[in-house]
């Protein structure tokens, strides 16, 4: 029997604490899309996706009405495009990011990712011409989200690569005032089932449709540990667990009743603490709510290695199939916490990489000034690249050099996406290492120290 | 199928008998109820049987939404299964 006070106290999760599930995420494979004439291709496209998706949107809305809890976002995830359209005969695939942002508005998804290539290694001559094809593709389309991988612990990262997604992100940035570098992710490790954007895609490995379910819940995770106040860390973990079963549960029950009603199969749940630019919704509120005076302050690093584990162990009872990305999401201009300690300068770029090795995605929505070149650009990556290639974690690098802007000024990408404060950048040049390209090598995974 | 009504809101009259009437006139049958007040704060919570209900799960939550507003609390309609779940291994 449920008692009164379990049911108040899920409804308060709701109402005050911002408990929402973020997306419910279709992942559809369009390896059967390819054909050398583009139009039979883009045609092959859309009509798949609207034709697994249509219900999608309606379905969502459904279960959020019964069961009473928020489902933020309905969005769509596909073969990298890279993939399913090599064999077409066009050099220019901003023809595919079109056709993807017709059918994401056709079925009313607010984003679709998958605009993608997967050069760990190198270059096959669909993945090339999909890079080359970013800047123009996110500049010309409104829902299109493109990641490129970039290395993995198995192959090494391919720097060459790394110098290119350097200038792809400069030019993005320079055609777009800086936005659509908010919808381009570089990945080390990409995962094949990440329901959140920019970085989600259907990896090739994964069935011809699925449904998978990212949850959030910073301001849960907070409000429990404002019960715990002052206690010692094994009693902040045990609560932060408790929290997040409570949370992942509400990912498992949509997750499982989306698949039911859609009449495909379910993947994963998500366990990711992902915040918005609500107040309240903060993880950098999680870990000064810890003890720490600001976000970026020494312990940092410790609080999030607590705080992603402590999700993971209380979330992966709580679902039969995790997967995604599963950790704490540091995206600065989606984070109130974050942006107050960026703005104040408590939060260096150089202190978010470290929070990177514990936890899930990397530098998301940095924004620094506008005159960072290409290589410094293209050398964060590889930094970050390296810190998930020896560690075995994917890591990503989201960043936003915004043109005509410069420290202490801020950008405001509207939405979901929040408000980012340019953050500075150390001016030494890597442009050597980086005009080097090449490769570096798959890292020995023994004699760890 | 059952579900939860709660209802959340400052203390009135007449908040009981304007949800209860409003779920036996689609139908509804209230299978347990319980309500305290607290600091003049109103909470009743209600399992009821939708099984038999005469419109659909949405519109009754409308409806429901919709006499919230008109006694001035918080209404909601909720399946069962997300409490359970959340709470229960």
């Amino acid at each position: 029997m449920i008692n009164s006070n379990e049911i108040i106290q899920t409804i308060e999760m709701i109402n005050q604490q911002h408990l929402d599930i973020r997306t419910i995420t279709m992942g559809i494979s369009l390896r059967d899309c390819g054909h050398p004439d583009v139009k039979v291709c883009c045609d092959r496209i859309y009509d798949k996706i609207t034709k697994y998706a249509g219900n999608l949107v309606k379905t969502g809305e459904n279960i959020e009405r019964e069961l009473g809890i928020p489902i933020v976002n309905k969005r769509i995830s596909v073969t990298p495009i890279a993939i399913a359209c090599e064999n077409c005969d066009t050099e220019d695939y901003t023809v595919f990011a079109r056709t993807l942002d017709k059918a994401a508005k056709e079925v009313g998804v607010n984003f679709i990712g998958g605009f993608s290539a997967l050069v760990d290694k190198g270059f096959t001559k669909g993945d090339m011409r999909l890079i080359k094809s970013i800047p123009e593709a996110l500049r010309t389309t409104d829902c299109v989200c493109s990641s490129v991988s970039v290395g993995s612990t198995r192959a090494g990262i391919n720097m060459d690569a790394v110098k290119l997604m350097g200038e792809i992100i400069k030019k993005a940035a320079d055609t777009s005032q800086g936005m659509s570098c908010a919808k381009l992710v570089v990945f080390c490790n990409a995962v094949e089932d990440n329901p959140f954007m920019a970085g989600a895609f259907h990896g090739v490995s994964e069935p011809e449709c699925v449904i998978n379910v990212g949850v959030s819940g910073p301001g849960v995770v907070y409000n429990a540990l404002k019960a715990v106040r002052g206690q010692p860390l094994n009693v902040v973990s045990e609560t932060i667990k408790k929290t997040a079963f409570r949370i992942t549960r509400m990912g498992e029950i949509v997750a499982q009743e989306a698949s039911k009603r859609l009449h495909v199969p379910f993947g994963i749940v998500d366990l990711s603490l992902a915040p918005t630019p609500a107040v309240g919704d903060s993880v950098a509120d999680i870990l000064e709510e810890m003890g720490l005076e600001s976000v970026g302050a020494p312990g940092t690093t410790a609080a999030l290695a607590l705080l992603n584990d402590a999700v993971k162990k209380g979330g992966v009872m709580a679902s039969s199939y995790v997967g995604g990305l599963s950790g704490a999401f540091i995206p600065v201009s989606e984070d109130q916490g974050m942006i107050r300690a960026a703005k104040s300068g408590k939060l260096t770029i150089e202190k978010l990489e470290a929070m990177t090795c514990v936890c899930s995605v990397g530098l998301d929505m940095i924004a620094v000034p506008g005159d960072t070149s290409a290589a410094t650009i293209s050398a964060i990556i590889a930094d970050e690249a390296a810190i998930g290639m020896i560690n075995s974690k994917t890591t990503a690098v989201r960043i936003i050099p915004v043109p005509g802007k410069g420290v202490g000024q801020e950008v405001d990408f509207g939405g979901l996406l929040g408000t980012a404060p340019i953050m500075p950048v150390n001016p030494s040049s890597p442009e050597k290492f980086i005009a080097r390209g090449g490769r570096i090598p798959a890292p020995l995974n023994s004699l760890k120290n | 199928m059952r579900a939860i009504v709660t209802v959340i809101g400052k203390d009135s009259v007449g908040i009981i008998a304007g949800v209860c009437s409003l779920l036996a006139e689609n139908n509804v049958n209230i299978l347990d109820i319980s309500q305290k007040v607290m600091g003049g704060y109103f909470t009743m919570i209600m399992i009821v049987d939708i099984g038999g209900a005469g419109v659909d799960f949405s519109a009754l939550s409308s409806m429901l939404e919709e006499k919230g507003k008109e006694l001035s609390v918080d209404v909601r309609l909720q399946r069962e299964d997300i409490f359970e779940k959340m709470h229960r291994i």
